[in-house]
């Protein structure tokens, strides 16, 4: 019994003081501010800064003097915890969300070919460029859903993409998947978004999709600042994003939408304030029963 | 000199840790995605078998056989690997900060690698001399440091192959270590033991 005690006590003992005395040895020095910032980072590791996970970031920012502002799922509070952390002036983060920039579905755009692929964007597009006639258009396979990790994503029953404006972080994962570039970061608090993503011109654009921009200047004639036409598409410029309001009546497509009104039809989604029962797409095709 | 040789093969080829014995399957399957990773853990595993292979021979006939304490065996083994593990850790997160975040979690666990206690049950089972329990620890870490590396080789592979959805993950990697295992299977009856 007392030879048991004492010898296991003995060997804990000897442990114990090698490992203290190896800790001394091999002790890493690691800067304080670097520990304290990974401890205000929400710890998501996403990737939305472009550095792998949330420690490297705090590396970057102690060791290289990168900017405090590229956490997005943390928000203004995080940044100014940071700023803080370092001692420099916290640089206003403008939080964004993506928006997939497409009201293209099965039943509004037409398509090339029928796929029977694989169930992925990236596969679909390889086969000569998407089965989608235009495109720009969301190709409806849901890699993007696949990729959020914040469920922040679905797929509407006609293959639309929707990204709720609730959950979205503003991590990219999204964008960095989608083969055709559709899904762009805009600043959260703007809410009307041109959605099209298509470069070709008007007459082109009317043969293959009912919600597509047509060039047409119309919304630029409503609302001079706040929109501009690039390369047969019309886009939101987002300096002046309160000013978009009324170009959402007036575009002929209805392809300019302000998210405070709802999402796109058959997405489940819903914007704070909306009613359920409402349907607030003028535009929308009667449901087919069935 | 041939009875070490023996031993030596044997640990390695035909009683080989992870695959004949299936002991220490938790990072054989964790670590093993890259083959460097693979490597460097191979690499912490060696020392540390081979350490704990001599700690554990002293302890077992310089202090549990004298004080007729060998049912303290089980527990004072596992105090000298933990340690030992702690010790590991500390190297590479100095030496190599980039294995380090590499193996990750799996590092502490080599903790409880049941590899590890197993070479240090073993030794004391098949009444091995010290320098037999050493050469058998190397042969053991070798053995598992192997199976590693070839699995690594091959996952890095099967990542680059049309996998069915179903199979993805860890379901083919499982596949192909059974797979692994049954090549092994040709070593046997290479050597006894």
């Amino acid at each position: 019994m007392i030879a048991a005690v004492t010898s296991l006590g003995g060997i804990g003992l000897l442990a114990a003081l090698a490992l203290g005395a190896a800790a001394r040895k091999f002790a890493v020095e690691v800067d304080q501010r670097e520990s304290a910032i990974i401890d205000v980072l929400s710890g998501a590791n996403c990737g939305a800064c472009g550095y792998p996970g949330c420690g490297a970031y705090a590396k970057a920012v102690v060791e290289d003097g990168v900017s405090p502002s590229l956490c997005t799922p943390g928000g203004q509070g995080t940044v100014e915890a940071i700023a803080r952390i370092m001692g420099v002036e916290a640089e206003a983060a403008v939080p964004q969300v993506a928006v997939v920039r497409c009201q293209g579905d099965n039943r509004k755009a037409k398509e090339k070919y029928r796929y029977l692929g694989l169930a992925d964007c990236n596969a679909a597009q390889k086969l000569a460029d998407g089965p989608k006639a235009c495109p720009g258009g969301c190709l409806g396979l849901g890699s993007c859903e696949r990729a959020c990790p914040f469920g922040a994503i679905e797929m509407t029953a006609d293959g639309l993409a929707v990204i709720s404006r609730e959950k979205c972080t503003g991590c990219r994962k999204c964008v960095a998947v989608c083969p055709r570039q559709v899904i762009a970061m805009a600043p959260r608090e703007a809410t009307v978004h041109v959605l099209c993503n298509s470069h070709d011109k008007g007459a082109a654009v009317r043969k293959y999709c009912e919600v597509g921009c047509i060039a047409c200047q119309i919304c630029r004639k409503t609302a001079p600042e706040a929109y501009v036409i690039e390369d047969f598409l019309a886009r939101v410029v987002y300096e002046h994003h309160e000013q978009a309001g009324p170009g959402v009546e007036k575009c002929p497509t209805r392809c300019i939408r302000d998210f405070r009104q709802g999402y796109p039809e058959g997405s489940s989604f819903r914007a704070p304030g909306t009613d359920v029962s409402s349907d607030v797409d003028a535009g929308a095709n009667e449901k087919v029963a069935g | 000199m041939v009875e070490l040789v023996l031993i030596l093969i044997s640990a390695i080829f035909v009683n080989n840790f992870v695959l004949a014995r299936f002991l220490g399957i938790c990072p054989f399957l964790g670590v093993s995605k890259k083959v460097d990773t693979a490597l460097g853990m191979g690499m912490a595993v060696t020392f540390v078998m081979t350490v704990a292979a001599v700690v554990t021979w002293l302890i077992q006939y310089f202090i549990l056989v004298p004080f007729n304490i060998e049912y303290l065996q089980t527990i004072a083994f596992i105090l000298v690997i933990a340690s030992l593990v702690q010790l590991v850790e500390m190297a590479v997160q100095k030496l190599s900060p980039v294995l380090y975040q590499a193996l990750g979690i799996f590092l502490p666990l080599i903790t409880t690698n049941c590899a590890v206690l197993g070479l240090a049950v073993l030794n004391i089972q098949k009444s091995y001399s010290f320098l037999e329990s050493v050469v058998f620890a190397i042969g053991a870490a070798l053995g598992f440091t192997l199976a590693m590396v070839l699995f690594a080789g091959l996952r890095e592979r099967i990542d680059l192959c049309p996998v069915p959805r179903s199979f993805r993950g860890t379901a083919i990697a499982l596949v192909t270590a059974g797979l692994l295992s049954l090549a092994f299977m040709g070593f046997a009856g290479l050597v006894k033991g």
